[in-house]
């Protein structure tokens, strides 16, 4: 599965209509040790760019978006304890998933190395 | 980096560790190191840290008469301390508001040393050098000395295991002059972490080759400003700016006992006003529900109404969940089972009072 990038540095992973979000690895360090993360209910339903929850480190407070439009059909609970694993392993661990994406939402996002090439012009 | 930021001997070597650094104070300093602020936080209350805090200030006084003088400039009493004594002590203004707060080490019958806050070394300098007479010399030695804060329950192994007699080193606010890597040094026990801890000062032409000797030590990591907050905001310890300005009295910041002002009728700057003018608000520790900081001047809520203001709030690692401190309006009524609202960036938590130090199982004081 291919995974995509938006430019404030949330990834997806699209499987049929369904899309696995996160933060990537550059989110996950610019943020430092993260403590909290807010889980997206169920049912929560976003268009693209709508603030999808918040995320905070020691040192920050950071807002996710959600980089297609859809509606949030699960939310990983184990992050409710075990915040940390955001920064642990951010490019594999998901926050929420998003159900009823369409395929044309991809566009405009970026591919792995698109996205790679991105942050090196930050 | 902003180039009027100031740098200590140590930035090189920092940005080597694979520090971040940030701006405090006025100063270009690492906030953390690879491994992070709630690593470095739970290394330091488990076993040992090293701090670069060569931003701070140190001054010498000392001459005829400096120790009734000083007496006279700060609010704790200065006369009455012992050699070898180490003492929190306020510089304040004439409306008793704090100018700083820093820390007095008594070297001897008419020298005094003063380590005093990074962002306030002018002004301090500057205030006590008015209120001292010509026949004290006060020095600045801030740029010349370097300062290493060593701190956790396993830092006196560490300076055992490099030749010193733990017999001979410091008890808890005292001081002692030392050997190590065959350089002087005053080391002081002394810290701001609520854990076993020195504070090491000595020429900060070594500063470089004392931290790379340090570091060498097995069990020995760097700790930046980050865990330096964390570790000291689950004390309850004030930071100059956050929980003390001009507008402040030490009164209203908690430490009202220490200044005697009811069993004495020591004058010193500001004590007419401390003892004529009641304290406007009372600073307190706040327990927030869930994980989630609440940050300087958000208000602190009840029934809707604000009755107070944090002043710095952070995620406790020791604790895992959020607290704050807040100064409460002594004018509003306040129950100590208040159940406030915090508002957050986009929620609202809950919080309530708790009793001060928040972190109760620190190694600082054996006595405590």
């Amino acid at each position: 599965m291919a995974k995509y990038y938006s430019e404030s540095h949330e990834w997806i992973e699209l499987d049929g209509t369904t899309a696995a979000l996160g933060i990537s690895q550059y989110a996950a360090d610019s943020l430092g040790d993260i403590t909290y993360v807010e889980i997206p209910g169920p049912g929560k339903s976003v268009a693209a760019g709508d603030v999808l929850c918040t995320v905070e480190s020691v040192k920050a407070v950071s807002d996710v978006y959600a980089p297609v439009a859809g509606t949030v059909s699960d939310g990983n609970a184990d992050l409710e304890a075990d915040p940390g694993a955001l920064n642990a392993d951010p490019e594999n661990t998901w926050i929420c998933k998003l159900a009823g994406v369409k395929a044309d939402a991809l566009n405009g996002l970026m591919d792995a190395a698109a996205y790679a090439k991105f942050i090196e012009t930050l | 980096m902003d180039e009027t930021l100031l740098k200590t001997p140590l930035a090189d070597e920092h940005t080597a560790l694979g520090a971040r650094m940030v701006p405090f104070a006025g100063w270009y300093m690492p906030v953390q190191y690879k491994e992070g602020i709630l690593a470095e936080h739970k290394y330091t209350r488990e076993h040992v840290a090293l701090f670069d805090i060569c931003h701070m200030g140190e001054f010498t006084a000392s001459g005829p008469g400096v120790a009734g003088a000083l007496d006279a400039a700060l609010a704790r009493s200065v006369a009455d301390q012992k050699d070898g004594v180490c003492r929190y002590n306020f510089l304040l203004n004439e409306a008793g508001g704090v100018i700083d707060d820093l820390i007095v080490y008594r070297m001897g019958s008419e020298e005094f040393f003063i380590v005093v806050n990074a962002a306030r070394i002018a002004v301090d300098f500057e205030t006590l050098r008015k209120r001292l007479p010509a026949s004290v010399k006060l020095e600045n030695l801030s740029d010349a000395t370097a300062k290493f804060d060593l701190q956790g329950p396993d830092s006196m192994n560490v300076l055992v295991s490099l030749g010193l007699d733990p017999a001979a080193l410091p008890k808890y606010y005292h001081w002692g002059r030392f050997k190590l890597f065959g350089l002087d040094m005053l080391i002081s026990r002394t810290g701001y972490t609520g854990e076993l801890g020195f504070e090491l000062y000595f020429d900060a032409a070594h500063a470089v080759e004392v931290w790379r000797k340090l570091l060498a030590c097995p069990g020995v990591k760097p700790a930046g400003l980050g865990a330096r907050d964390t570790l000291r905001l689950e004390m309850g310890y004030p930071l100059y700016g956050d929980e003390m300005d001009e507008s402040t009295t030490p009164v209203e910041a908690g430490f009202g006992a220490l200044l005697k002002l009811d069993k004495s009728d020591r004058a010193f700057v500001g004590s007419e006003a401390l003892r004529a003018v009641p304290p406007k608000k009372h600073l307190r520790g706040i327990v927030l529900e869930g994980r989630r900081a609440a940050h300087t001047g958000t208000p602190l809520l009840l029934d809707g109404r604000q009755v107070g203001t944090i002043t710095s709030g952070t995620f406790a690692p020791s604790l895992g969940c959020a607290v704050a401190m807040a100064y409460l309006d002594a004018s509003a009524e306040v129950p100590e089972d208040a159940a406030f609202d915090v508002e957050l960036h986009r929620a609202v938590v809950k919080a309530k009072f708790a009793p001060l130090p928040f972190w109760t199982h620190g190694t600082a004081n054996p006595k405590a």
